[in-house]
């Protein structure tokens, strides 16, 4: 996810290091299970061969409270890094990238009525898409303990 | 250039308040939730530290004459206690900054300007301070300021000072003792339509009084505000920001800030405005609502529904209290008035808005 708006830039990326120098980090939640991103998507395969992407407990936090969640990609197949929607908070809009190939079969509808469900549940009622993965190898992406280094936590 | 901080830095960062840079500052932009914070200002009572902000004195029998001259509101309406909005004309049709003037006494004023511009500000006005014939001082590094704002700030503050706090109106101040401190500004403004104080201390008596107004509102549920909230506030309330909606680029009569430009005095650029008013201009800043589901957001671009280019977002949000998309933006005059479709692009779509009167939130 990149954000930028309002003359300060969420660009998570780049200025993590500089949140963790003078941000207090509250205890987040990182599910062993799942792979991660460095745009702080998450992924999880299903045993259907689907899989379910949603954004990271450290990108909610950074983003506060998310009023819109646009995803107008249901039925594309897009490659990795596409943006396949965003997601809109009070101050910052940030474009959502697809962890791995794939054809985007259903956006949570729930989330489209209750956004705020990607703060409270990340990684649960809050997930964002479902997806058909062009392959099942995840190995590429990032491993709990990578994502967690990354972010600082 | 290396960011400065306010004077209570370290009591915000222990309050869990994420920090951002902003106007040169590291600002607290949220301590919990964005949207939290709003309501607990709309609702009840809430505390920015907006200490970045910056403040001039201006002394001596010339100090009106400069004010007058620089600033497009008429001084001369002013009485002792009295606060008037203005702005600073720049010389060429846009607007160097906007402002409060505080009359203090016939010959003292105070100048509160935006932080980006303190600099700015200081030399625009200095330069027409011709021998030095008024006093001027840059008190911004020594002076905090707090705004206290909600329906209950009044109420909450009261045991703070024997001043009536209800009986001070709308755009007046008094200089009087607050949280056991002595010769505090406490002036019924602000920059949320929510009502309540803006409270202008000298840094070293910032923290007492910080820690006061905690005590005194923690019976109300006042919490501190981080920046975040404030911009939704205003938004809601279609108050300008300078560097959004108002710029050295955007004339003031096209900006809907005719309601300040007094043509009773001889300011910079009265002639040019002068003309404005009177022969109209071609584009005006309107608010408007999202008819469609969307957010506007600033610099994305107005269209008419053929998806033709006439106009940019200046500002935009999802408003908490309405629930939906609102933003200012600069449209061509003849869709300026309220009931106006207009359509804004945000991404790959054409979403359609409703120009509406201001504000968005009564």
């Amino acid at each position: 996810m990149v954000a930028t708006e309002w003359g300060y830039s969420l660009q998570i990326r780049v200025q993590m290091s500089y949140f963790a120098a003078i941000n207090h980090v509250p205890e987040m939640n990182f599910p062993a299970e799942l792979k991660y991103t460095q745009d702080h998507e998450w992924i999880r395969l299903e045993e259907d061969g689907t899989a379910v992407v949603g954004i990271t407990d450290f990108a909610q936090h950074e983003l506060g409270d998310i009023v819109f969640v646009d995803v107008s990609s249901v039925g594309q197949s897009l490659a990795q890094g596409d943006v396949f929607g965003s997601v809109e908070a009070v101050k910052t809009v940030s474009d959502l990238f697809l962890p791995i190939d794939g054809e985007i079969l259903e956006l949570n509808s729930a989330v489209e009525k209750k956004p705020e469900l990607l703060n409270s549940d990340p990684y649960g009622d809050g997930w964002i898409i479902k997806i058909k993965p062009a392959n099942t190898d995840f190995d590429a992406l990032l491993s709990v303990d990578a994502y967690q280094e990354l972010v600082g936590a | 250039m290396s960011l400065k901080q306010v004077p209570l830095h370290s009591i915000h960062q222990q309050a869990g308040a994420k920090i951002v840079p902003f106007a040169g500052f590291e600002m607290p932009v949220r301590y919990s939730s964005d949207l939290d914070e709003h309501n607990t200002v709309r609702n009840a009572v809430g505390v920015f530290d907006v200490s970045h902000m910056g403040e001039f004195m201006l002394k001596g029998e010339h100090a009106i004459g400069l004010i007058n001259k620089v600033s497009a509101n008429d001084a001369h309406a002013l009485y002792d206690g009295k606060v008037q909005y203005s702005y600073l004309p720049n010389g060429k049709g846009g607007i160097v900054d906007d402002l409060l003037v505080y009359r203090i006494n016939e010959h003292e004023y105070m100048l509160v300007v935006n932080a980006s511009n303190i600099d700015k500000d200081w030399n625009w006005i200095s330069q027409y301070n011709t021998d030095g014939a008024v006093e001027m001082i840059n008190i911004s590094d020594e002076m905090s300021l707090f705004a206290v704002q909600g329906p209950l700030a009044a109420k909450a503050m009261q045991s703070l000072t024997e001043e009536n706090l209800d009986a001070i109106g709308y755009y007046t101040f008094v200089k009087t003792n607050f949280a056991g401190c002595a010769n505090v500004i406490v002036s019924a403004t602000g920059y949320t339509g929510a009502g309540g104080f803006e409270i202008y201390v000298s840094n070293h008596q910032a923290e007492a009084v910080w820690n006061a107004i905690m005590e005194a509102g923690a019976p109300y549920g006042i919490k501190p505000i981080g920046l975040g909230a404030r911009d939704t506030l205003r938004l809601e309330m279609g108050y300008n920001l300078y560097g959004n909606d108002i710029t050295d680029e955007t004339s003031p009569i096209e900006a809907g800030l005719g309601w300040v430009t007094k043509f009773t005095h001889d300011f910079i650029d009265a002639d040019v405005l002068k003309q404005q008013k009177e022969q109209g201009v071609p584009r005006k800043l309107a608010g408007f609502t999202m008819i469609d589901r969307g957010i506007p957001r600033g610099h994305y671009e107005i269209a008419d529904a053929d998806g033709n280019t006439i106009g940019e977002v200046t500002s935009g949000t999802q408003s908490p209290t309405l629930g939906k998309g609102i933003g200012l933006g600069y449209v061509p005059t003849a869709l300026s008035k309220p009931g106006s479709t207009i359509y804004i692009k945000v991404r790959d779509k054409l979403l359609q808005a409703e120009v509406v009167k201001l504000p968005f939130v009564r």
